[in-house]
């Protein structure tokens, strides 16, 4: 009885002491409930801001890619990166501290199955390894770059934009590094602040020549990851941190693609559209089962997958069945990539429009400290602004 | 009255006695420093008074404590996100506040603690920022590697940054000929960005009062310095610009080499460079055990042999510089002191929400913040 009772203690206040616990005299399914004392709440201060702004909705188990495992996000990019050095022989993994495992454990054991002089570690210079990239995979190298945390990729900014971007341009197809692949952690993580939690997709959606990509689970981590490695493009792959560990699903073992610049229809609706990417897409189900249940509204749910060059015949078809669009990411709102998918969407739909597009997003401001929970763009903010939607 | 004292604890015998029974002062042999392109470095020995000592132990011994209460309130979740501690290197912020004075300037990096309590914040503040408080140094918003205080310019995030940065602060000192000088401090992971060295030509071709001063702590994160750096002799990196090596785990050392860069700055003949060698005791962060890439045998040969704190203590209890009784009266005072700040920095309110867009811009009117959703908008005021 005493360990049943520390056990839901356990989410009280730390000043309740096993004495203060009334014990209950109505047994529910047998087990006694036991009452707390009054002056304890149910959940700490500290367990509500540690708790999610999301829940993980994990894609159906695939069945045409070949026997699964189960796996969780960092271990598909694992997976992910095996099959490609084991089938490639020019692949190389460089980055801050991936031969270890990296910090995020993405590149965990494949140092000592490829050895060393494949997957290696770089010094601190973000604009180093971008450049560095670029000329491996120009002299025909399949590179595959790891930043550290997205919030760090602004050193290679001029690498990536400048020189990766316009190579295949500026020499008329002479030359190209189609064979680099920057990977990036990227978005709200819980407790990241300032500089662990951009999202910097925007930026580079500004700039013809590369391709941005962001999974909302493993099984598109995996084969999205593949499918940039494969493109003849310098794609920049952005891996949401705080899905690393919380996402879970059953993984294909053996290597698969799945198509870039295709957004996917996860859930089919007549009513509104709602369009994210990476973990917001999960925030965005619970928005579109709180539709459906309070206000017997039907959404229709898209993930964008591709950021640049992004589907927008999958997007305009479905906002010319509904009429109505809700756009929601955590980067700032003011040139947010919510802006770009607006303007394009008013352009091709204008006429089946029957609300003027919302886009949730983050605040414009730096990503906040203390202020996080307030800042994201979450369930509530999204579900008021389908309200809005409907009652236009 | 002598039956009275002999019948008490001996150390009430001892606490009678007056101060004058101390040394006032006291000289001590350093090691030696290593030069690169200097034909002389800091003098071979430094004289510490009985002030200095007590003044910087209790400074030290304030951020050791600091930094251990907040690795504990860190591992209670009340301290979130990122955390840097800084001890096994308190000799190095304490030294080199005592080779420049509070009106020189000093940028760092993300392993900020210890120099934002030398360069005056108090440790109340320190913790509130740590727990994102409204009392906090940065009101909350910056949180642990985001702290400022006058002439002391963070607290910052991206490594190798605050270099550059630091130019341009030392660069305004000369122009307004008010004889300062800044000290752009990073570490030995930050040494291989490219930004220091473009630092280090414009410092040296425009002579800039500015001090290079290198942390290398051996790892930067996990990379330990050998597989990190072609050169390891971090302070001959700057080629053209002199440097120093010097041992960062004795505080006269630190100061004496920091007053001797100081002097060379403000003669005139432009930037210098100082390698500090110590040793963190801490993971890189509260993430990282610090156990992974190095042996704890080795961070406890760390702390027996070259701890700076308890070289200094040997060094004035052995000199007779003071008792280990004032020493411990100092320790239960930093001890309090924490206490109380620990107190403050866990009940103090958060920020109010107002402040999540306020000095985003500077501005005269108040203006609208767009917001999650078309029709929230947070005013921002400055």
């Amino acid at each position: 009885m005493a360990a049943a009772a520390r056990f839901l203690l356990r989410g009280a206040g730390s000043k309740a002491s096993i004495a203060n616990v009334n014990i209950g005299d109505q047994s529910l399914f047998g087990i006694t409930l036991l009452r707390t004392s009054p002056n304890c709440s149910s959940q700490t201060k500290t367990q509500r801001r540690n708790a999610a702004h999301f829940t993980y909705y994990p894609d159906p188990v695939p069945t045409e890619y070949g026997p699964t495992t189960k796996m969780n996000l960092f271990q598909s990019v694992t997976s992910a990166l095996d099959n490609t050095l084991a089938s490639d022989p020019t692949a190389v993994i460089f980055g801050e501290d991936v031969a270890f495992g990296g910090v995020f454990r993405c590149t965990v054991g494949l140092r000592d199955k490829y050895g060393k002089d494949r997957v290696f570690n770089t010094p601190l210079c973000e604009q180093g390894i971008v450049g560095f990239g670029i000329g491996a995979a120009v002299a025909g190298a399949t590179a595959i770059a790891e930043i550290q945390f997205a919030d760090y990729i602004y050193p290679a900014f001029d690498q990536i934009v400048n020189e990766a971007a316009k190579y295949r341009y500026r020499s008329g197809n002479l030359f190209d590094c189609g064979n680099l692949t920057i990977r990036a952690p990227w978005g709200c993580v819980g407790h990241g602040s300032l500089y662990h939690s951009q999202s910097p997709e925007a930026f580079f959606a500004h700039c013809p020549g590369i391709k941005v990509v962001i999974p909302r689970g493993p099984v598109q981590c995996k084969g999205l990851l593949l499918s940039c490695i494969a493109d003849q493009n310098p794609c920049i792959f952005f891996e949401p941190k705080i899905l690393y560990r919380a996402a879970v699903e059953q993984v294909p073992t053996e290597a698969y693609t799945i198509p870039l610049s295709q957004a996917e229809v996860i859930q089919e609706g007549s009513d509104v559209t709602l369009v994210a990417w990476g973990t917001q897409i999960h925030v965005l189900r619970e928005v579109a089962n709180m539709a459906q249940e309070k206000l017997g509204v039907s959404c229709e749910l898209i993930d964008l997958q591709t950021i640049l060059p992004w589907d927008t015949e999958t997007v305009c078809k479905s906002v010319a069945k509904t009429g109505r669009l809700l756009i929601s990411h955590e980067a700032p709102i003011t040139g947010g990539f919510a802006a770009e998918i607006s303007s394009t969407v008013q352009e091709e739909c204008f006429l089946n429009l029957e609300a003027p597009i919302a886009r949730v997003c983050g605040y414009d401001t730096p990503f906040p400290h203390i202020f996080e929970p307030f800042y994201i763009p979450d369930k509530w903010k999204c579900f008021e602004a389908v309200k809005k939607l409907i009652s236009y | 009255r002598v039956l009275e004292l002999t019948g008490c604890a001996a150390s009430m015998v001892v606490s009678s006695r007056s101060y004058a029974d101390f040394t006032p002062e006291a000289t001590f042999d350093i090691k030696k420093v290593d030069l690169h392109r200097l034909e002389e470095g800091p003098p071979l020995t430094a004289t510490l008074t009985r002030e200095e000592g007590l003044k910087y132990y209790r400074t030290m011994q304030t951020i050791r404590r600091m930094e251990l209460k907040a690795d504990q309130l860190y591992k209670q979740k009340i301290i979130r996100g990122f955390c840097h501690l800084y001890d096994g290197q308190e000799a190095c912020a304490v030294g080199i506040e005592g080779g420049i004075t509070l009106s020189d300037h000093l940028i760092t990096a993300y392993r900020a603690h210890g120099y934002t309590l030398t360069r005056g914040g108090t440790v109340r503040e320190i913790m509130a920022e740590l727990t994102g408080r409204r009392g906090g140094i940065a009101k909350g918003k910056g949180g642990s590697m985001h702290m400022y205080t006058k002439n002391f310019y963070g607290g910052n995030g991206i490594v190798g940054a605050q270099v550059p940065l630091g130019a341009g602060v030392a660069l305004a000192c000369k122009y307004l000929g008010n004889d300062q000088l800044c000290v752009s401090l990073y570490g030995d992971g930050a040494a291989n960005q490219g930004q220091i060295f473009e630092t280090y030509n414009m410092s040296s071709l425009w002579k800039l009062p500015i001090i290079f001063i290198c942390e290398n702590n051996q790892y930067g994160m996990g990379t330990s310095v050998e597989r990190s750096s072609a050169s390891t002799e971090y302070y001959k990196r700057g080629d053209y610009i002199p440097g120093l090596r010097v041992d960062g785990m004795d505080v006269l050392c630190v100061r004496e080499a920091t007053k001797f860069a100081a002097d060379h700055c403000r003669s005139g003949k432009g930037p210098i460079l100082m390698e500090l060698q110590t040793y963190r005791y801490h993971g890189h962060s509260m993430s990282d055990p610090g156990v992974s890439y190095r042996t704890r045998e080795e961070i406890q040969e760390v702390r027996s042999k070259s701890d700076p704190i308890s070289m200094l203590k040997d060094r004035m209890l052995s000199n007779n510089m003071a008792s280990i009784e004032e020493l411990k009266e100092i320790d239960i005072a930093v001890r309090k002191e924490i206490e109380d700040a620990a107190q403050f920095a866990t009940t103090d309110p958060e920020p109010p929400l107002d402040d999540l867009c306020s000095h985003i811009f500077a501005t005269d009117q108040p203006f609208d913040v767009r917001g999650a959703t078309p029709w929230t908008k947070l005013t921002s005021t400055s």
